[in-house]
């Protein structure tokens, strides 16, 4: 059973994005972030332990060219060995900034070069790989930059060739979850960063000095918005409210839910416990425990809890700590990040 | 975002602007001829193919304001005149519908059956007329050119698209608070229970394979709603059941539609915000604009006509309280200024700070 905690207030509401909610953990420092899409600017805000708001501050999309302002597409912190970045996508590029939001390390203009007048252009899926940070395009080429222990020395390494249909988010096996723990050292799964696109389409890779893609899981007339990675399995939650979950290395189907009235919109998972959370356009987010059956070794879900948001179209929803016992949800129009915890 | 979300927000907020202007025209008792002349005048001057031609070009959404600018204009393509309160609850009563439509769809692709099933009903008022009809079904026809091979993902866009246009618009409609659709906050209801969208399993299921692809486990488990399957899918052909009802027309002779001027002040705060800030790049918006209503073909008010003003509030109290409420928003002074004069140059139609 979860409650209901006190809700955090937000400068501006939320945008209709999907995983329009990230997250940041900081268990030593006592401190949670939390960043949020608003539209042409996004929010960072931290939060002490009881949700009680300690400071904020708001970030613009970068190149003000065009009609109207360019809008954000997601923010994402990535945790990586030595430091953490805050991404940020655009319809105009990537920005990438020290985690508290403060500097501005690096910007990646995007090249509109081979869309058509009717394609929208625009930089969306945000991941941590190693030392690396992946961000997806409008075209399904997702770029790999190699990211240095310090300084702004950025560099663009690989651009990946595996889907032909904007990016909607990219997944990969978490590093134990929080800056102060060592990454895995002896990784048994090859299979260690997913991307998903619009058709529905998955791209499984080994990550490396080059990218090596490993499977494709095709999709079935849905997007695909939301990606998981835990353990050699992949969750994927799709467009027609479907949660679905695959072998890694083979793209094996193991388990199908049909766990919401609408589209899914948000992921996210609890590594150390295996507790994946699901958030959709039809108000609800679900709570569900992954395991390994002790028969065949595939993974199997049990539901955990349901949780209605009364008349909010969710947008974006995390745990906000490693046990999976709390997480935070934003809604569209809603400008305020709602918090629950179990009791 | 999308740079095919213009046709669709304006043929919608256009079709929800006929149906109160209808309803109003019945509610005063305009003489049947000069109501058909009013709506065939609107009608066909939303319809004008160089003004479509314009519309469907791929382009950014323009901005509310912008936006605003293009209805003021249509609303007056004909003998009838409103004042500045009557067309601001208007285009309020118009937004609103269609961002309850949008957020309601089951199915991003849906927001096409809601078009269709205002330009259905819009064909049903200008029945009469050959011309305009054929203009109609032309437009529907590059509608279905256009979006009817769109994927899903696509259509995810647009919706999103839309979305972020109505962010932050909460004005309360008494026709949605008394249905219950909306809250007296002014956010809408979600319901969860009812059809599904087409595509969409009832939630409730897991189901497990073994590594051959054989099912070996089946758990219900409990989801909180209470949805059923679609019956069916809606109709994208020129003729069919559409199956959704949003789109339809809502208003009857009898049903009010006040929106609630207590809520008012909070949301005039939102949008004023967005007039102050200053916009440096409206020129480029504004050339846009001129071109696109530069293929609007107006009908000036010609001499043996008289024209007629069409107030959209129930009562002179509820328009006072109302321009009151509304007075202190200077950068709507120039917009009121121009209305009264009539056929204006569109460069000085957009008033900026």
């Amino acid at each position: 059973m979860f409650r209901r905690e006190r809700s955090i207030p937000l400068r501006g509401s939320a945008a209709a994005l999907c995983n329009n909610l990230s997250v940041l953990q900081l268990p030593v420092r006592n401190l949670t972030h939390f960043g949020v899409v608003h539209g042409p600017s996004a929010q960072l805000l931290s939060a002490a332990p009881e949700g009680v708001p300690l400071a904020q501050r708001q970030l613009q999309a970068k190149e003000g060219a065009g009609v109207s302002p360019p809008l954000i597409t997601q923010v994402h912190w990535c945790v990586l060995p030595f430091r953490v970045l805050l991404v940020l996508t655009s319809h105009r590029g990537i920005q990438m900034y020290e985690s508290d939001g403060s500097v501005m390390v690096y910007w990646h203009a995007l090249d509109a070069g081979d869309a058509s007048l009717v394609q929208a252009v625009f930089a969306r899926g945000i991941a941590a790989s190693g030392h690396f940070i992946c961000v997806g395009m409008w075209s399904g080429r997702v770029l790999v930059f190699d990211i240095p222990a310090k300084g702004p020395n950025i560099v663009l390494s690989e651009e990946l060739a595996g889907h032909q249909t904007p990016i909607t988010d990219i997944a990969t096996e978490p590093a134990q979850g929080q800056l102060d723990c060592k990454p895995l050292e002896n990784r048994d799964c090859v299979a260690d960063m997913v991307t998903a696109d619009d058709s529905g389409l998955l791209c499984v890779w080994q990550s490396g000095p080059e990218f090596k893609l490993l499977t494709r899981i095709p999709g079935f007339g849905v997007p695909c918005p939301s990606v998981q990675l835990w353990q050699g399995t992949v969750a994927a939650g799709y467009g027609n409210g479907q949660v679905r979950l695959y072998e890694a290395s083979t793209g094996t189907l193991h388990v199908q839910i049909d766990a919401h009235a609408r589209a899914i919109c948000a992921l996210d998972l609890a590594p150390e416990v295996g507790k994946l959370l699901s958030a959709a356009e039809d108000t609800f987010v679900h709570i569900w425990q992954l395991s390994r059956s002790p028969e065949g070794g595939y993974i199997e879900v049990e539901h955990c809890h349901g949780e209605c948001v009364p008349d909010t179209q969710v947008c974006g929803a995390r745990f906000c700590d490693p046990s999976g016992s709390s997480f935070a949800v934003t809604g569209y129009d809603l400008a305020e990040i709602l918090r629950f915890s179990s009791m | 975002m999308s740079v095919r979300t213009l046709p669709l927000l304006f043929l919608n907020l256009g079709g929800e602007m006929l149906y109160i202007l209808d309803q109003r025209l019945r509610a005063q008792n305009i003489p049947g001829d000069k109501a058909r002349k009013v709506l065939n005048d609107i009608i066909s001057t939303m319809f004008n193919r160089k003004f479509m031609e314009e519309l469907f070009k791929p382009q950014e959404l323009y901005s509310k304001k912008a936006l605003r600018t293009v209805y003021d204009r249509l609303a007056h393509a004909s003998i009838m005149r409103l004042n500045q309160a009557s067309m601001d609850k208007l285009y309020d009563l118009m937004t609103m519908a269609f961002k309850y439509q949008v957020l309601l769809c089951p199915r991003p692709k849906d927001v096409l059956l809601v078009t269709f099933n205002h330009l259905d009903a819009i064909k049903g008022f200008i029945q009469d007329s050959p011309t305009i009809l054929h203009q109609v079904d032309e437009t529907f026809q590059q509608l279905t050119e256009i979006y009817g091979g769109l994927s899903a993902g696509e259509f995810q866009l647009i919706r999103q698209t839309l979305l972020i246009f109505f962010q932050d618009l909460h004005i309360r409609v008494s026709i949605f608070l008394k249905d219950k659709v909306q809250n007296s906050n002014g956010r809408f209801v979600l319901p969860v229970s009812g059809p599904l969208p087409w595509g969409t399993k009832v939630p409730g299921l897991v189901r497990t394979f073994n590594n051959k692809g054989e099912e070996v486990r089946k758990v219900e488990f409990k989801h909180g709603g209470s949805y059923v399957a679609a019956p069916k899918e809606g109709s994208f052909e020129l003729y069919g059941d559409r199956v959704l009802k949003l789109g339809t027309n809502m208003y009857s002779v009898n049903r009010p539609m006040e929106t609630h001027m207590s809520g008012a002040s909070e949301n005039l705060a939102a949008q004023t915000q967005e007039s102050i800030a200053p916009n440096p790049l409206a020129k480029e918006e504004l050339n846009l604009l001129a071109r696109l209503i530069g293929g609007m073909e107006i009908k000036k008010p010609s001499g043996p006509e008289p024209g007629f003003r069409l107030n959209l509030f129930t009562t002179d109290e509820e328009e006072e309280t109302s321009r009151r409420t509304k007075s202190w928003l200077g950068s709507w002074g120039s917009l009121r200024s121009w209305t009264s004069q009539g056929g204006v140059p569109a460069r000085a139609m957009i008033c900026l700070p």
